[in-house]
């Protein structure tokens, strides 16, 4: 069986919780301040057999560990202020996505590994951004397409001088593919390369080097051989100190989620999350419950409520559930998501977060920028999502909220006897900011402006019908009409090309501005993606194809 | 630079160099960082001495072989190009049947750039690698021979550069000062290749070396001699004539040796050679296993879609394209030893592919005639039991598919811990090396040569062996 056809077959489910101590590709150190988190990728353990990660090339098992390395990062040791990232292989940094993965990948699946892997080099930008760690590439060899991106994910980048080891984006001259993983972006937004440059680095296969690779801005500095590692630890302490981590934080161990598997894989239950797939329905319901008891409400309090606080360990257990589906139930169309528990909870544990975040608890901090990165994760998935407000105990309060925010429709059964507890939270007012910079109520009311006020100054929890005055629900039917109208809309839904609902809804999640996050997922992503699907990649002549292989591709020299 | 006529006497090349301001331009810088270079880390402490050296002057029969006594750093390095074939059409790849580039395709530019730059980086390394040799020359003879190697590599340099300069603009010129930037063995600035980053520091190594390594690039050349790009075909084509010398100075410094193992044999009561002062074939196989496979490793991995590349381009050839019956290698295979779990497995790997592998054959049938010829010796010195092999190619490979994994002389599979046990059996040990440097006397008088090696049969250009090749 080839690979592509293992692709076709229902593929083993895959699973994101790892640990160091059981990184196959990764070596994590710490030396006080600074941690180096080096790349040492076994060729002979790819995630699913097909192909040898040679030369510290990735795949999405790399890249699993690699995203743990960098919340552990965060959420385990913040006295770390810079992380040098680099690689263990002699004159080799890292050689980007392994070439003969992404040939025999389904489209699906490469979309989705591409996804995955530009949200893990954001995480990393806001690391630094938001909390103040610092990212340092050493590149010690040659540092080729998805390595430069990864590279270029950090602050700085320091090259090794050794009159062969380039950074290069090859994608476009060899595989006729981009440099996808925010690279182009990444050139001409982040690290200011003159766009002229940008087109020749960008078409130049073999790269650039030494001074010139300095004077184009591609890296920040080079060093020989024998000064190298000198060089990076001078930079990295210089990032260091002007890093506004706090001094003396103790870091919270995150436990394992370890959820409960049932069917297949279709039901996934975690302490406050289910996930429930119906395949023949292509449909997926995704529960999320409100915390109960009492809610932390200062920094000593969030200190000492740890990792098992509601708003860290459900927001843990969304992102995973995310995951799993995008990658193990592509097939599923419409998700349904609903909430359950009590609003003041919520708001609770939103208060306790806002006030110890302001009162400069670095956890608090960390904890609510992981909401808002897992909140993102979930804007960015490309599921129809319609929120729910159907059950006793509907509960879209405070950053719960942000699911029906976040969803392409919100359902409600109107009905008097059941409260629906709608709610705006003290995280609703930019806390949890979307890809490009707008809360999920900005985003909302662009045509409406005034209302975002409004919503942040009431404290009001708001029945269905309050909750539709105010804008915040697409449908809302009496018990009479309720279940027929949302059995409808999913049937009707389920029932759409997958493609043209992905385009449309990625198009329409996202009014206003753009930052480099949206350039990176709506403008090169979906090049990409497109490219991916054209017979010049992965057509029988496709340079992508046939890359390895003894034939040269054949092009296809129709511009659009 | 030198008004035109003076530059054609000076830089002797039949590229019309007078009139063509590009190449001027170029080599005007360049000349002079070549010449600070060759003093830098060419041969040292005999750059002020009269060498017996052979000089390219055109590339007529009797003026590609023009001797004289001249000081090394007045050596007229020139350029010289194999004479155009009129009309040459590409014969193999995807674009067989097109006539020959004249000027580098743009589709091309950087892998054939990459291919320059490779090759062209070996011929500076290897000067370096060899110049302390000079001080422990066993002969005149031996001396003046290095020193010929060595201004040929730099000769080959300077056509390697020529094509840079003429071909690839700025960037080219820009790869050519990188030629004379990289040193050997400097971990801050190597050669591009592994093998060409350890100094050679004993004769031995060099008749290893000359043999075993440039018989690699001979291979090379006559790849590149089939390019579709019709300058780089024709200038390896020339380089061949000269690399052909070198690989004498090893296959004949072989058999030198060879043949005065055999003698102090014969001497010795117990056939003892290392009591008689001499290199005994224990030893002697052990180099020869060292050198063969780091050179097996200079043809590049054995499943290569680099390889592919340069074969479906029609950048680079098969050794004697022509003598090959079909020239695309589509739908073809080459049945290859490949390891699955350890275990040694036989597959068909696409011909394309695996160009490397058909250009490593065809050197190890080359080395092993040469191998022959040294058991020969042997025999015919009237010694038994002993005879020269060649390791198996699986052995102590450092590139490609074997590389990473343990094998004994015999290809057999081994662990690492047992090939660590036992590597003194089949290569070098520290008390070898040792004891081969211990041999590394000078003898620079004429017409006398050092204990461990035997005279050459004739000398240079029909001179005697006592002739003043050297003149200090």
């Amino acid at each position: 069986m080839s690979l592509k056809d293992a692709h076709d077959a229902p593929a083993p489910a895959l699973a994101f919780e790892t640990h160091p101590s059981r990184y196959k590709h990764w070596k994590l150190t710490f030396e006080g301040e600074l941690a180096r988190l080096t790349m040492s990728v076994q060729d002979h353990e790819p995630l699913r057999p097909g192909y040898e990660l040679k030369l510290n090339s990735y795949d999405l098992g790399v890249d699993i560990e690699l995203c743990d390395a960098v919340q552990r990062l965060r959420f385990e040791h913040p006295e770390v202020r810079t992380v040098i990232l680099s690689g263990d292989k002699d004159r080799v940094f890292c050689a980007g996505a392994n070439i003969h993965m992404l040939g025999a990948s389904s489209h699906a699946f490469k979309v989705n590994f591409c996804k995955y892997t530009n949200e893990t080099r954001l995480s990393m930008e806001d690391a630094s951004q938001h909390s103040g760690q610092r990212w340092l590439a050493a590149c010690n060899g040659t540092t080729a397409g998805g390595g430069y991106e990864l590279a270029m994910a950090c602050d700085e980048i320091v090259l090794i001088e050794d009159g062969s080891s380039a950074v290069s984006l090859p994608e476009v001259a060899l595989l006729a593919v981009l440099p996808g993983t925010g690279g182009l972006t990444r050139l001409v937004d982040k690290r200011k390369v003159r766009r002229d440059h940008a087109d020749v680095f960008s078409t130049l296969a073999e790269g650039i080097k030494g001074k010139r690779a300095v004077e184009w801005r591609l890296v920040d500095a080079i060093a020989p051989r024998s000064k190298f590692g000198d060089a990076v630890l001078a930079r990295a302490r210089a990032l260091a100190a002007r890093s506004p981590m706090p001094a003396g934080a103790k870091g919270l161990p995150l436990p394992a989620l370890e959820p409960t598997v049932e069917d297949g894989g279709d039901t996934v239950r975690y302490r406050h999350v289910t996930l429930k797939v119906d395949r023949a329905a292509r449909t997926a319901a995704l529960t999320m419950a409100a915390p109960t008891g009492a809610q932390p409400d200062s920094a000593a309090a969030i200190a000492a409520a740890g990792a098992e606080q509601w708003s860290l360990r459900a927001f843990r257990e969304l992102d995973d559930a995310l995951l799993r589906l995008r990658f193990n139930h592509e097939q599923v169309g419409v998700v349904l998501l609903r909430t359950s528990g009590d609003p003041q909870a919520v708001l609770a544990a939103d208060r306790g977060l806002h006030t110890a975040q302001a009162a400069g608890s670095w956890l608090a901090r960390e904890i609510v920028l992981h909401m808002a990165r897992v909140l993102r994760r979930l804007d960015l998935t490309a599921r129809s999502f319609f929120a729910v407000i159907d059950g006793p105990e509907s509960c879209f309060a405070g950053s719960l909220l942000e699911l029906a925010l976040a969803a392409d429709r919100v359902y409600a059964l109107d009905d008097s006897k059941r409260p629906a507890h709608l709610a705006v939270g003290p995280l609703s007012g930019g806390a949890l900011p979307m890809s490009h910079g707008l809360t999920r109520l900005q985003a909302r009311f662009m045509g409406e402006p005034g209302r975002v006020g409004d919503l942040l100054g009431s404290a009001e929890v708001m029945d269905v019908e309050a909750a539709q005055a105010a804008g915040l629900i697409t449908v809302a039917s009496d018990d009479i009409d309720f279940a027929d109208e949302l059995r409808i809309a999913v049937e009707e839904r389920v029932a759409m090309s997958p493609d043209a609902l992905t385009g449309m809804e990625a198009s329409l999640r996202f009014p206003g501005p753009e930052t480099a996050d949206t350039k990176i997922f709506g403008r090169l992503s979906a090049w990409q993606n497109w490219i991916f699907t054209r017979g010049n990649a992965t057509g029988e002549k496709g340079a992508l194809t046939l890359y390895g292989k003894p034939e040269r591709p054949v092009f296809d020299w129709r511009r659009t | 630079m030198a008004i035109a006529s003076e530059l054609d006497t000076l830089i002797p090349n039949n590229v019309n160099l007078s009139a063509d301001r590009k190449l001027q331009r170029a080599l005007e810088q360049w000349q002079p960082s070549f010449l600070r270079w060759w003093q830098d880390v060419g041969p040292e402490g005999f750059q002020g001495d009269q060498v017996y050296l052979r000089t390219a002057i055109s590339v007529d029969t009797d003026g590609w072989a023009h001797f004289d006594h001249v000081k090394m750093p007045d050596y007229r390095w020139g350029i010289f190009l194999s004479p155009a074939e009129a009309e040459r059409k590409i014969h193999f790849g995807d674009f067989m049947g097109q006539p020959a580039w004249q000027e580098v395709p743009g589709e091309f530019r950087n892998i054939l750039r990459r291919i320059i730059v490779t090759q062209g980086d070996t011929e500076p390394a290897s000067v370096e690698q060899q110049r302390r040799l000079g001080q422990t020359a066993p002969s005149l003879y031996d001396l003046r021979n290095l020193f010929q190697v060595n201004v040929e590599e730099g000769r080959h340099l300077w056509a390697m550069v020529y094509l840079l300069h003429s071909y690839f603009g700025r960037d080219g010129r820009e790869e050519a000062e990188g030629l004379l930037e990289r040193r050997s063995g400097d971990s801050d600035k190597p050669r591009i290749l592994g093998a060409f980053n350890a100094p050679i520091d004993d004769w031995l190594s060099f008749f290893m070396f000359t043999m075993f390594t440039d018989r690699d690039g001979k291979y090379q050349l006559y790849a590149l001699s089939e390019s579709g790009f019709d300058p780089l075909a024709r200038t390896c084509k020339f380089m061949i004539t000269e690399e052909a010398h070198h690989m004498f100075v090893g296959e004949t410094g072989v058999d030198r040796i060879v043949r005065r193992s055999t003698e102090l044999a014969k001497l010795d009561p117990n056939a003892d050679v290392r009591k008689q002062g001499g290199i005994d074939f224990a030893t002697l196989q052990k180099y020869l296993n060292y050198w063969y496979a780091i050179s097996l490793d200079l043809f590049g991995g054995e499943i290569s879609s680099n390889a592919a590349d340069f074969f479906g381009a029609s950048l680079k050839g098969r050794f004697k394209e022509a003598q090959h019956e079909e020239h695309t290698a589509l739908g073809q295979h080459y049945d290859m030893d490949v390891i699955e779990d350890g275990k040694v497995v036989r597959k068909e790997i696409p011909l394309r592919t695996a160009m490397n592998e058909v250009l490593r054959d065809g050197y190890v049938e080359d080395c092993q005639r040469a191998v022959n010829k040294w058991n020969r010796t042997i025999q015919d010195a009237g010694l038994t039991g002993i005879e020269l092999r060649l390791p198996h190619r699986r052995f102590n490979r450092n590139q490609g598919i074997y590389a990473g994994l343990h094998f004994d002389v015999e290809g057999n599979p081994l662990s690492a811990d047992e090939f660590k046990r036992r590597q003194d059996e089949w290569l070098p040990s520290e008390a070898d090396r040792t004891y081969i440097h211990s041999l590394m006397q000078p003898v620079v008088e004429r017409g006398k040569i050092v204990n461990w090696l035997a005279p050459p049969a004739r000398g240079i250009n029909g001179q005697p062996f006592d002739f003043e090749y050297v003149r200090r």
